[in-house]
């Protein structure tokens, strides 16, 4: 037995290593399985799956690019939180030194971002996969209704990101899009029939979204919130429950 | 199918093992996408435009992209319907597709033939009105929401004419609440032809049988929901050719 070999068989061996890989690597059938059920991550798989569900041709990848896209604004999304404050006098200045003076931060900016557009344009294209293979059909359809709350949410997470950055493109494109909140009938204070409620500028469904009658430091400091951790959790919970019943319902394939 | 798989000897069950198979897959997309990201993240840079400042308001002043097919629908509705009750009914018309699609067939390949109205109307919804709507709110429209080609010049000074003018004024009506009435009337035709127009197109081409195995909460989801999107090429229509401002004019709502 050479030196190396010894070494290596020292290490694998050994007490610790033992601990914390339960099995070998040679290519055994019984391998190929415990390397997916002795593993928290993979085990989001089966053991075993159809052989369509590999095939690009019928997922387009589409599911799991969206859930790396989720991952990557998540890492890139918490770098970015250490040099930036919600509040509005500093907001747009850490922007800026973030940009300039930070290590990589422009590019971790950049990648959140242009990943953050990805994530709802991969969604929609899985959306549209998951139909055209009409993959939501028995037993399948309780995750559609998972899937589509997924979808609002990540409209909202990418929405709630926008205001951040505090420049004039933030403010007036949340502006813009939370109008529509103000119209709400009943509880928007220019909807119909706002009066019999009582709702006004400053008490109705936009004040509540925005935390005052316009847009301002509240407004940033609560889509704060709401984007790094009220959504993400809410979004990792339903993505949870979106896994898991992928994985107790079968991969969606034709009979066989 | 099972068999025609045992009479061509082939194996019932098709599964492969996850590792190395789909990690394998999982992994190579995986790394490919993120160098692809990274590379465009270096390129392109994300916008950063002036501080935030609430008493300069830029003409004009656009949604996030994947809301300007919401926005773009303001043209033709107001607010409260076109911002609140179409983005819900969107959202619930969704999440009921699969207690309303209940053709067996489909289910998990890809087949145009055996669910043509299915994708047909999901390509309608998605591809026609959602996405085609996107397009002309980021490219097609400039200051005062006018309409401009992506080459123009955005003039902000440019002339429109408000020429749009009520349905009950275009039909001859000029009393308040004649109009309110023949407005309603209107409306509450659109849904009741309508509906009915979806009946009995779906006894012709589907047949009574499935109507009955379909029920009546399914018929009724459906023609709703599917009446209300067709309520917004039909408002656009009447916009774009004859000018129609309201439907339905009253003083606590317009449609």
């Amino acid at each position: 037995m050479s030196l190396l070999q010894k070494i290596k068989n020292d290490i694998v061996e050994s007490h610790v290593w033992k601990s914390i890989f339960r099995h070998g690597y040679e290519d055994t059938p019984r391998n190929r399985v415990m390397m997916v059920t002795a593993n928290v991550f993979l085990h989001l798989h089966p053991a075993k799956v159809r052989r369509h569900a590999v095939r690009m041709r019928f997922t387009w990848c589409m599911g799991g690019l969206t859930f790396l896209m989720f991952l990557i604004t998540a890492v890139t999304g918490v770098y970015l939180m250490f040099y930036y404050r919600p509040v509005a006098e500093y907001a747009f200045a850490d922007m800026k030194y973030l940009e300039t003076d930070m290590p990589f931060g422009m590019l971790m900016r950049n990648m959140h971002r242009w990943a953050a557009h990805a994530m709802i344009v991969f969604v929609w294209l899985h959306m549209f996969r998951v139909f055209l293979t009409g993959s939501y059909k028995p037993p399948r359809e309780f995750n559609w209704i998972v899937g589509v709350l997924l979808l609002v949410l990540t409209l909202l997470l990418s929405f709630t990101g926008y205001l951040l950055p505090w420049d004039q493109l933030a403010i007036w494109a949340v502006t813009v899009g939370s109008n529509m909140a103000r119209a709400t009938p009943l509880l928007g204070y220019e909807g119909p029939f706002a009066e019999f409620v009582g709702a006004n500028p400053v008490y109705d469904a936009r004040a509540f979204l925005f935390g005052g009658g316009e847009i301002g430091p509240h407004t940033l400091l609560r889509f704060y919130i709401l984007h790094c951790i009220f959504i993400p959790l809410v979004a990792s919970i339903l993505m949870a429950v979106h896994f898991w019943r992928i994985r107790r319902d079968g991969f969606s394939g034709p009979s066989l | 199918m099972a068999e025609a798989a045992r009479a061509r000897k082939l194996p019932l069950d098709d599964k492969i093992h996850t590792w190395p198979h789909l990690v394998r897959m999982e992994f190579l997309v995986a790394l490919f996408a993120t160098v692809a990201l990274t590379l465009w993240a270096m390129m392109v840079d994300a916008p950063l435009e002036e501080p935030a400042n609430p008493t300069r308001t830029p003409n004009p002043s656009k949604a996030p992209w994947y809301f300007l097919g919401l926005q773009e629908m303001l043209v033709y509705f107001d607010p409260w319907h076109a911002g609140v009750v179409l983005p819900t009914l969107i959202i619930v018309g969704l999440m009921i597709i699969p207690y309303i699609d209940i053709n067996p067939k489909g289910s998990g390949y890809y087949c145009f033939k055996d669910r043509k109205y299915e994708i047909l109307t999901f390509f309608l919804g998605f591809h026609i009105l959602w996405i085609v709507t996107i397009i002309i709110g980021t490219f097609f429209r400039g200051p005062g929401w006018n309409l401009f080609w992506p080459w123009q010049h955005w003039d902000p000074h440019k002339v429109v004419a408000l020429t749009n003018v009520d349905l009950p004024y275009l039909l001859g009506f000029r009393d308040y609440w004649v109009s309110a009435i023949v407005g309603l009337l209107v409306v509450a035709a659109y849904f009741v032809f309508g509906i009915a127009a979806f009946y009995f197109w779906v006894l012709r081409v589907k047949g009574r049988e499935f109507l009955e195995r379909w029920g009546m909460v399914r018929f009724t989801l459906t023609a709703v929901i599917f009446i209300f999107m067709l309520s917004l090429p039909a408002k656009m229509f009447l916009r774009l050719v004859f000018n129609v401002k309201y439907i339905l004019v009253t003083p606590w709502i317009n449609i």
